[in-house]
């Protein structure tokens, strides 16, 4: 059995007085696509963020790809990281976001290449060449020139895709991809999912509310509550026969709501 | 008649040193603002406090006093200066200072969102600063640096006071020669006017190339 990707040990994080998380462990393995669901507050999010290094952690350990993210060991001890640690742990993490954060003054291609040409040393060239090769498989080979506010929120969602895979992260987090594009355009960013999930062997971490789109896509699904884990299992499990008085509540609302599960 | 086309060309030739002094003190006053602006944000507290004092400083005392301080002081420390460099260096430094603050509010301006965008590629907070807060901030700090090129070209009368032949010295040789007040003061009201129409325009359209195609409502 091959060694987690992933090893999240007792994570805690407050904001203010409010713990988002409470000693929250968990671990993924290589590959493999997981779905985060809960309600909001529940931590989520939280957890997505601090793997991209965007929150600090008030204590506990995390480990990715066989190295500890917050801390580097130095003559056998265990120190926090410091910015070029963290700049080595990150090239291995892409995430996307709920709001595409593009980049609005640069052209969809520019988006794309920015990345790799400043961190990687990669050549015009060959960024553009594989920014083309990124952007056809997101289906927006034509929109190259365009810029960020002429496209629609699907466009840019798949954009933002794009920008993250140029960087070839091993583990891609996803949060809540399409909370904030119009009904019609969902399917369109999850496609781009789904074809993703076949055609390579990336760790996908998925923060949703597209229930229906969870249990199809992900391999195990993880219902957070109040900062902790309180159900884990395979989407059949969770979806069709949730043990956890909470997990059921949850998805009762969820469905009374009018998402598809 | 040709009597007032000798004087026009005085007045004009002032014109020329108050808008060298513009042009040149303006350079200075942008990287001034540039440097105390982005020190301002320093995550390094020795970087902030100096920015913070020269800031504090230039905005608190009077440019007259700057002026006086750069062209007879400064002699008396070893560092004389002709009346056009003390001109453009206090100018620069007084305008620089609020300018700074422009800076540091446009930087800060910019989205939580884009700047987290920065961190998910890693790229490091030079790199993110260069290339993506930077170019959208410089379109938010544009009209107020607008108005500061004209509140500084408008300072640069002060220099007079050195006996630099600007435009306002001009007007007053012209006046204590010909006795005549309303053409010479009416000419630097004119062209001071003109001027600062000439800084706006600039600025405006230099605004609106900036601003195209980035998103529907400013171009």
């Amino acid at each position: 059995m091959p060694a987690p990707i992933i090893k999240v040990d007792a994570i805690s994080k407050s904001f203010g007085t409010f713990k988002v998380l409470d000693g929250l462990s968990m671990q993924v393995m290589p590959g493999e696509k997981l779905a985060l669901i809960g309600p909001s507050g529940s931590g989520k999010t939280t957890i997505l963020r601090i793997l991209m290094t965007l929150e600090k952690i008030d204590g506990g350990h995390i480990q990715v790809d066989g190295e500890q993210l917050y801390h580097m060991e130095r003559n056998g001890q265990l120190l926090a990281a410091d910015e070029r640690h963290l700049a080595r742990m990150r090239q291995k993490i892409g995430m996307v976001f709920q709001l595409f954060n593009l980049f609005p003054h640069k052209c969809v291609m520019d988006n794309v290449t920015l990345a790799p040409m400043l961190t990687k040393g990669v050549a015009r060239a060959a960024a553009e060449k594989r920014a083309i090769e990124l952007l056809d498989m997101v289906g927006l080979a034509d929109k190259a020139k365009a810029m960020p506010a002429q496209l629609s929120g699907g466009q840019k969602q798949r954009v933002a895709i794009a920008r993250a895979l140029a960087l070839s992260p091993k583990i891609m987090l996803f949060d809540e991809v399409t909370s904030a594009l119009d009904p019609e355009l969902v399917e369109e960013v999850l496609n781009v999912m789904r074809k993703l999930a076949a055609e390579t062997d990336m760790t996908m971490l998925l923060v949703t509310h597209e229930m229906g789109f969870a249990h199809d896509f992900a391999d195990r699904v993880l219902f957070f509550d109040r900062g902790r884990i309180v159900e884990e299992g395979k989407p059949d499990e969770i979806f069709r026969h949730p043990k956890q008085e909470r997990t059921q509540s949850f998805l009762k609302k969820i469905i009374a709501a009018g998402h598809r599960v | 008649m040709t009597q007032w086309s000798g004087y026009l060309g005085l007045i004009l030739q002032g014109a020329l040193v108050t808008i060298e002094l513009t042009l040149m003190g303006s350079v200075l006053a942008l990287i001034m603002a540039f440097l105390a602006g982005m020190g301002r944000v320093s995550r390094f507290f020795i970087v902030r406090a100096i920015a913070t004092v020269y800031i504090e400083f230039f905005r608190g005392t009077s440019i007259f006093v700057q002026l006086f301080w750069a062209y007879f002081v400064l002699p008396f420390a070893g560092l004389s200066l002709t009346p056009l460099q003390a001109g453009v260096l206090a100018l620069g430094l007084n305008v620089g200072a609020y300018a700074a603050e422009v800076v540091r509010g446009a930087i800060l301006s910019v989205g939580r969102e884009q700047y987290e965008a920065c961190t998910a590629l890693n790229l490091g907070r030079w790199q993110g600063m260069r290339h993506v807060i930077l170019p959208q901030a410089l379109l938010v700090m544009l009209p107020t640096f607008g108005n500061n090129a004209i509140e500084l070209l408008k300072a640069t009368s002060v220099v007079s006071l050195i006996s630099l032949a600007d435009l306002t010295f001009q007007a007053q040789v012209v006046r204590s020669q010909t006795g005549s007040t309303l053409m010479p003061f009416l000419s630097v009201l004119i062209i001071y006017f003109a001027l600062a129409l000439m800084i706006s325009w600039g600025v405006r359209t230099l605004e609106r190339r900036m601003a195209r195609g980035l998103d529907g409502v400013r171009v």
